[in-house]
């Protein structure tokens, strides 16, 4: 309980004593170039594997013939959008940009970077925490929808060349009783998932306090904490977002 | 002028510095000195307000900062021009970057004039032609000439060093002592150095504070320091062999 408070007061700290507009924005398209172009190649290949692999078992498993082939899409389409993209990419997410945010706080910490800030009069949570949390709200979102993309792109080829599924078939079942709030309810949880890592990984390298030793545990604390912050999340958005 | 009222700063219930005071002059080097984990380097933490004291006051002339609110605070310390052991310079950023940073978050200024004020500081610390340069790339004393450039780039009125020729050979260290006191005479600003080296106390020590055991032991300058007839500042300073020879030879 002690680290969630710790956690609350930090994320007060964020607003208060800001920096300028100018500082935050310039700030902030450095780290969406580092959070978003950077992890784009990242989340394409893990994305095409899971759209791959969906469409490969759900036509494994679907042994009647009186289920159409088309379902098979509809499944890859309904798992893509719900919980693959979102989901899943979150646990990338963190293990790849989180980790970076806590390693490099961290390490910002550790050789008295933030001393330098603090002492010019800098509110280093805020300078450090802010661009780096905006970047993750404006860039996961769009990686969400690069992992849906790829994902269904991937099935649709891997079910034409495998012969699991025909291209008519496939487009059909993406098509047949799509529901558009499945995407809004795909990007509210991106923004909640994007923020919780950020700022739990931002949180975590900015309490970093030791030597390189202490840099790789809070990484691995900031990982893990995101990781399971995220899937409490996605369990509590279903039941409130989702519920018919 | 700096001054600080009865500092007390304990982590963990065991006192680490006790009721230190004493008055920092402007247009002098002010040395605090002391072996390793006399809490000479959690003063001047104190006295910048990283670290917030226990007990005590850091009046920055007459302003009360440690009081102060956190607008007043802010404001106090971009006043402040601060080397670390470290450097502490921006690893992502170039030498040229890192020189310009406070100007960049502190000032309105236009880029031409901060290139130029960058030149200038980059220029008084001997430093040419290392502005896109990153950090990983220069030397130990460079990134301490860097760190002095920077922390003088926005004119403060007070600088503090926190063992400014730690890990550096001889002729580096003199050189960067020799560069702390002409800024101080140069700017005349408030200027606290934290060290351990007898080489910076009798360089450039012109008020020197003696900690031991987290207390204020002697307060002089490096004229008096060799006669101070406190046993355990005699103990500090003539560790050293070369000092111990000349004290041999006198």
């Amino acid at each position: 309980m002690t680290g969630f408070g710790q956690y609350i007061l930090f994320l007060g700290t964020l607003v208060v004593r800001m920096e300028s507009f100018k500082t935050y924005y310039k700030l902030t398209l450095e780290e969406c170039v580092q959070i978003g172009v950077n992890s784009a190649w990242l989340v394409a290949l893990v994305s095409s594997f899971m759209g791959a692999v969906t469409t490969v078992q759900t036509a494994y498993n679907m042994v009647s013939p009186l289920i159409p082939r088309y379902v098979i899409s509809q499944v890859v389409r309904e798992m893509t959008v719900l919980e693959l993209a979102p989901t899943i990419i979150a646990v990338i997410f963190a293990g790849k940009v989180g980790s970076s945010m806590a390693g490099g706080i961290g390490t910002m910490r550790i050789t008295e970077q933030i001393d330098a800030l603090e002492v010019m009069g800098i509110n280093s949570a805020s300078y450090l925490g802010v661009p780096r949390i905006l970047a993750s709200l404006l860039m996961y979102p769009l990686l969400v929808v690069v992992a849906g993309i790829c994902s269904m792109a991937a099935g649709y080829i891997v079910g034409g060349i495998t012969g699991i599924i025909t291209p008519t078939d496939y487009i059909y079942g993406i098509r047949f009783y799509f529901d558009d709030y499945s995407v809004t309810f795909a990007m509210i949880k991106s923004f909640v998932f994007a923020f919780l890592i950020s700022s739990i990984s931002s949180f975590k390298g900015y309490y970093t306090y030791g030597g390189a030793l202490e840099v790789g545990i809070s990484t691995t604390a900031a990982v893990t904490t995101s990781v399971i912050a995220v899937l409490s999340a996605d369990y509590l958005l279903a039941q409130l977002l989702y519920v018919r | 002028m700096l001054k600080i009222n009865s500092i007390s700063k304990s982590f963990g219930g065991r006192p680490v510095i006790e009721g230190i005071s004493g008055e920092f002059q402007k247009g002098k080097t002010n040395l605090i000195i002391g072996s390793s984990g006399t809490g000479k380097s959690v003063l001047l933490k104190c006295i910048v307000g990283l670290i917030t004291p226990d007990e005590g006051n850091v009046f920055y002339d007459l302003r009360n900062f440690t009081e102060a609110d956190k607008e007043m605070k802010a404001e106090i310390r971009r006043e402040i021009g601060m080397l670390f052991q470290g450097g502490a310079l921006f690893d992502s950023k170039t030498v040229e970057s890192n020189v310009m940073f406070p100007l960049d978050v502190l000032t309105e200024m236009q880029v031409d004039e901060k290139l130029d004020r960058v030149n200038t500081c980059l220029q008084r610390v001997g430093l040419e032609n290392v502005n896109k340069k990153m950090p990983s790339e220069i030397s130990g004393g460079m990134k301490k000439r860097v760190g002095i450039a920077r922390a003088i780039v926005n004119s403060p009125n007070y600088l503090f060093c926190d063992e400014p020729n730690s890990g550096l050979d001889p002729q580096t260290a003199i050189l960067i002592d020799d560069l702390i006191g002409e800024i101080t005479h140069e700017a005349d600003i408030t200027t606290i150095v934290v060290t351990h080296d007898m080489n910076s106390v009798m360089g450039i020590g012109e008020q020197i504070m003696f900690l031991y055991k987290g207390r204020k032991l002697w307060e002089g300058s490096n004229q008096e320091i060799t006669n101070s007839g406190v046993p355990e500042l005699d103990d500090f300073v003539f560790s050293n062999k070369v000092m111990q020879q000349m004290r041999n030879h006198s």
